[in-house]
């Protein structure tokens, strides 16, 4: 599989076949998410993180050390300094000289693809704007195939912001690569999937529905990914007080729900899951969350060379 | 009552450019891109709405005393991808090309998304389009993934 001196962009760069072979390589990484693995050794990651985030950065510091390597990075505050004076293909460019890969979250579209084309080394997207978040579409399709088994062939809801947020766009890239039986696309009118994703499902085939109403769907779906509906992206914050109880996930709603429902969520959570479903058979976005680290262990060991 | 075409409206020029088989509707948006405003001084015809054989309706543009920049040209396919060019020397046409439209557009538009990479200042960083549909015109930013219209593309070009 190619994925060696690879960029990680998107997660529709991929084929279906070489993220199973990525799952099966992170599920083997899962024996040593809490030890370590000397594949990298003697290998520098860079994290390039322009806007702030903890998770994500933590998780491929995490997982560059469990395989033996080692990381330098800055996040926001740096990058501000940085920003004085100095442009982002300079930045990219020091970067390049120092590390072995360079990963990088920053809030424009398209930032990724561009530092791929100034840097030699492998650069991977850890989120640009409101585009693509791959490794997170990665770490949530590792999740559907090792709690259900399956990829292919499900009742899937995706709840939230799918105008802006790249977590949920990639996440509906990425599933509809293993033809869903259908697809529930759950948000406000104003937060709808943008017209390039609709023309992607559309290319695909795939059989999607796009709803304001979580309760009318809920039965029927065996996964549901929820983002969070942001109130600053409505223009009018009564329009956002009208609807944000309908994009909340809790016991109430739940009542209608599959037996083998699994709630999926990229986290950081706010309110849109009520504290009450975590105890519940439904949950799983805790063990979604601990997945992160062995699947970029995976991601970097086969884009630096560490595995095949 | 219509007339014949070669006798319509206006009369041949001796050296500049004819623009033809312009998407009807669409000759002032051409003349935008050229920069022609009409106080250059220089003798300009504008041609709208007349019967095509291939187009049903055309627009034709005459300039005279100019000859187009394949730059300009390139712009010109954008918003009518069905126009030809004649450069015209001592009323008769020497060169005649149709425009191209190319799958990908470089350097030629920005993209509208102020949130896209190819908006920062002072990047080395040329800002690229795949054509995703010709008629009407459909472009996707190759940084963003933002789909650029017609409209979006005739409110930068000039």
């Amino acid at each position: 599989m190619g994925f060696k001196g690879r960029d990680i962009i998107a997660i529709t760069d991929f084929t279906p076949d070489e993220l199973l072979h990525l799952f099966n390589v992170a599920k083997e990484m899962e024996k040593y998410s809490k030890s370590r693995i000397e594949l990298l050794k003697d290998k520098i990651l860079a994290l390039a993180f322009f806007e702030p985030s903890t998770r994500t950065m933590f998780s491929f510091q995490t997982a560059m050390q469990r395989l033996g390597g080692s990381a330098i990075w800055f996040s926001r505050a740096e990058a501000i300094s940085i920003a004085k004076g100095e442009n982002l293909a300079d930045t990219i460019r020091m970067l390049n000289s120092y590390a072995n890969a360079i990963v990088i979250r920053h809030k424009y579209e398209g930032a990724a693809a561009f530092a791929a084309e100034v840097a030699d080394v492998p650069v991977i997207n850890a989120g640009d704007g409101s585009q693509h978040h791959p490794t997170q579409a990665m770490i949530d399709l590792y999740t559907i195939w090792r709690e259900k088994g399956k990829l292919e062939g499900l009742n899937i809801g995706v709840l939230g912001d799918l105008r802006y947020g790249r977590a949920a766009t990639s996440f509906i890239y990425a599933t509809s690569m293993f033809k869903p039986k259908k697809l529930y696309l759950i948000s406000p009118e104003l937060l709808r999937i943008r017209n390039e994703v609709r023309d992607y499902l559309d290319s695909k085939g795939i059989d999607y529905v796009e709803t304001t109403k979580l309760d009318e769907v809920i039965g029927e779906l065996e996964v549901l990914y929820v983002t969070r509906v942001q109130k600053e992206r409505f223009p009018d914050p009564a329009e956002y007080e009208k609807v944000k109880g309908s994009y909340r996930v809790d016991l109430k709603v739940l009542s209608n729900a599959r037996d083998d429902l699994m709630i999926l969520h990229p986290l950081p959570r706010v309110d849109e899951i009520a504290l009450e479903v975590d105890q519940t058979k439904y949950a799983y976005y805790f063990k979604q969350a601990s997945y992160g680290v062995p699947v970029r262990m995976a991601l970097l060991a086969l884009v630096m060379g560490g595995v095949e | 009552m219509s007339k014949p075409e070669k006798e319509l409206i206006v009369s041949k020029i001796k050296n500049g450019t004819v623009i033809d088989h312009i998407p009807a509707g669409t000759a002032l948006q051409v003349l935008n891109i050229l920069g022609i405003t009409g106080r250059e001084g220089y003798r300009v015809a504008l041609v709208m709405n007349v019967e095509s054989e291939k187009l049903g309706k055309k627009d034709i543009v005459k300039v005279e005393n100019r000859e187009l920049k394949t730059e300009e040209v390139n712009k010109i396919a954008l918003i009518a991808p069905t126009a030809t060019i004649n450069i015209i020397r001592d009323y008769k046409v020497v060169k005649k090309v149709k425009v191209q439209l190319q799958d990908i557009i470089e350097n030629i538009i920005k993209c509208p998304n102020p949130n896209c990479v190819s908006n920062l200042p002072r990047e080395p960083l040329k800002p690229k389009f795949r054509v995703v549909e010709r008629t009407p015109i459909k472009l996707k930013c190759l940084y963003c993934g933002r789909y650029i219209t017609r409209d979006d593309i005739a409110r930068q070009l000039h």
